[in-house]
């Protein structure tokens, strides 16, 4: 077999077993709901209120819709690792090292599938923002557009979720340098508010941070009328290099949690 | 002599100034059940970790089917099937899945995977129970699903790290059988750790006792008996080797991993 189809049947494999396991647990996905809801309904309405924020021509529900369906879907992913940690507490991370799987395979698979998983995150978003009368982009592209970013924010973020808990190994150091993350790369991030409000040194980080590449790309395609600031190709451009690079940073240290 | 299948030179692994295991040479016969002994911190499971491939060498070679653990790892993968000592299937997926997912793994033909399943399970006295979660199985089953598993794709050398702990009496036993009886149908040879004198003593061809990293016995339980003068038991031998090592031991986490194995298994 080519090393490459190996690899791309490998990873849908593994996708495949990390879904199947998600069918015997809906609660997560219930729970999950709780968060977007409290930033839309609260937060969101709280800032919309006499033009606290300057969103130009877009109101500022609208604005911070896609912002909060990128926080989400990073808040989701960035936790995924902990779960090879469980694993690895478990002797099945070394059971499938001692497979002949390749790394990179069981890394991007399990990075998929918390694409998939987030998901729900995107429907949950959309309904809330239904409500709000954010005016949202139906055409099936937008809508196609959207799900693809979805799954491959996903993919990023559990990945770079992946590499910590390779290198702290346990999970209470896991937890730790999780919380110590999210909240910077959210706020660093055009998510809830315009990069040009920001300090010079904060526009400057946040141009680093790949979640702003994110909302960037889902705000171009959720909203009825609302221009790319970094353009959509190039968004794409930024989210697919970085995964690659922690794909296969990812593939090079998942071996650690054999020893 | 049969054909070697197993063939380990100068094995040698450091962490930092630590030597966990110190120019270990033996080799091992294609059939042959092989118990590997020793005290807590011997360098049992290092050993079988490197020969996995989960951890390369400092020094040293060793060879699996044929096939070297530092150059050709993959290689070694698909000629090896290893069972750790902590639980390694999935509590979330059924039994079935669980062997699905290895079957697909280590590239099954397609038309073969639900009869080499099937028959796996049929083996493995779990046919009844492939279609329930794994979270609910009793311990004797989940070490019968986890041998199945990793004996799927037939491998040549099976490597088991402590593979009854935690069981009670009756499911040893029952695993046991079906190790031998996997010997017996398919050639396997089997290569294990354990800290069951009386397993060693009833089942292997050959035993080798480490300690402090170093191999200090080698040869059937019969013969290092002997050695030691007549009416000896293993357990004489065991402690003429291994000593009473009581400083040695395990690190906090080896030991938690081991007590929670055998809480999940029990």
């Amino acid at each position: 077999m080519h090393p490459l189809t190996g690899f791309i049947e490998k990873t849908f494999v593994i996708t495949e077993f990390e879904l199947r396991k998600l069918r015997h647990d809906f609660t997560e996905l219930v729970t999950r709901a709780l968060q977007p809801a409290l930033w839309l309904l609260i937060f969101g309405q709280v800032f919309a209120r006499n033009g606290a924020m300057h969103t130009g021509n877009i109101p500022y529900l609208d604005f911070i819709a896609p912002g909060i369906l990128a926080q989400s879907v990073l808040f989701v992913a960035i936790f995924y690792g902990i779960n090879v940690i469980w694993e690895r507490d478990l002797g099945i991370v070394q059971k499938f090292l001692a497979s002949p799987t390749p790394r990179a395979a069981l890394v991007l698979g399990k990075g998929f599938s918390a694409g998939i998983r987030t998901l729900s995150q995107g429907v949950i978003v959309y309904g809330l923002s239904l409500l709000l009368g954010v005016k949202l982009n139906w055409s099936p592209l937008a809508l196609l557009n959207v799900l693809v970013i979805i799954i491959l924010a996903a993919t990023l973020f559990s990945t770079f979720s992946l590499v910590i808990a390779c290198i702290v190994k346990t999970r209470e150091r896991f937890m730790g340098v999780g919380q110590v993350l999210t909240m910077p790369l959210f706020f660093a991030s055009n998510a809830i508010y315009p990069t040009d409000m920001m300090p010079g040194w904060l526009k400057m980080v946040s141009h680093l941070n790949p979640l702003t590449y994110v909302v960037d790309a889902l705000r171009t395609c959720m909203l009825a009328d609302s221009t790319s600031t970094f353009g959509l190709s190039f968004d794409y451009l930024v989210i697919l290099v970085t995964t690659t690079v922690l794909v296969l940073v990812g593939a090079r240290l998942y071996p650690r949690l054999a020893t | 002599m049969s054909d070697v299948v197993l063939e380990i030179k100068d094995l040698t692994r450091r962490f930092g100034a630590f030597t966990a295991v110190d120019a270990l040479t033996l080799s091992v016969n294609a059939g042959e059940v092989f118990g590997l002994l020793g005290s807590n911190g011997a360098g049992k499971t290092t050993t079988i970790k490197m020969l996995t491939t989960l951890l390369p060498p400092t020094s040293g070679e060793a060879r699996v089917a044929g096939f070297s653990i530092t150059t050709q790892a993959v290689g070694v993968r698909r000629a090896i099937g290893y069972v750790p000592q902590a639980v390694s299937v999935d509590g979330s997926l059924t039994g079935y899945e669980n062997l699905l997912i290895f079957a697909k793994l280590y590239d099954l033909p397609h038309r073969d995977q639900q009869a080499r399943i099937a028959e796996a399970l049929e083996f493995m006295n779990l046919t009844a129970d492939a279609k329930r979660l794994v979270g609910e199985y009793s311990g004797g089953m989940v070490r019968r699903l986890e041998i199945a598993q990793s004996t799927l794709h037939r491998p040549k050398v099976l490597f088991l790290d402590e593979p009854t702990v935690g069981l009670d009496p009756i499911a040893r036993d029952a695993v046991w059988k079906h190790l031998i009886d996997m010997r017996a149908n398919y050639g396997t040879t089997l290569f294990f750790t354990t800290h069951y004198l009386e397993e060693a003593e009833s089942h292997c061809d050959r035993i080798a006792i480490m300690h402090q990293g170093k191999l200090d016995a080698l040869g059937s339980c019969k013969e290092l008996e002997a050695s030691l003068g007549p009416a000896h038991t293993l357990n004489d031998v065991f402690i003429h080797y291994a000593g009473s090592a009581l400083d040695t031991g395990n690190n906090f986490r080896a030991v938690s991993a081991e007590r929670a194995t055998a809480e999940r298994l029990g």
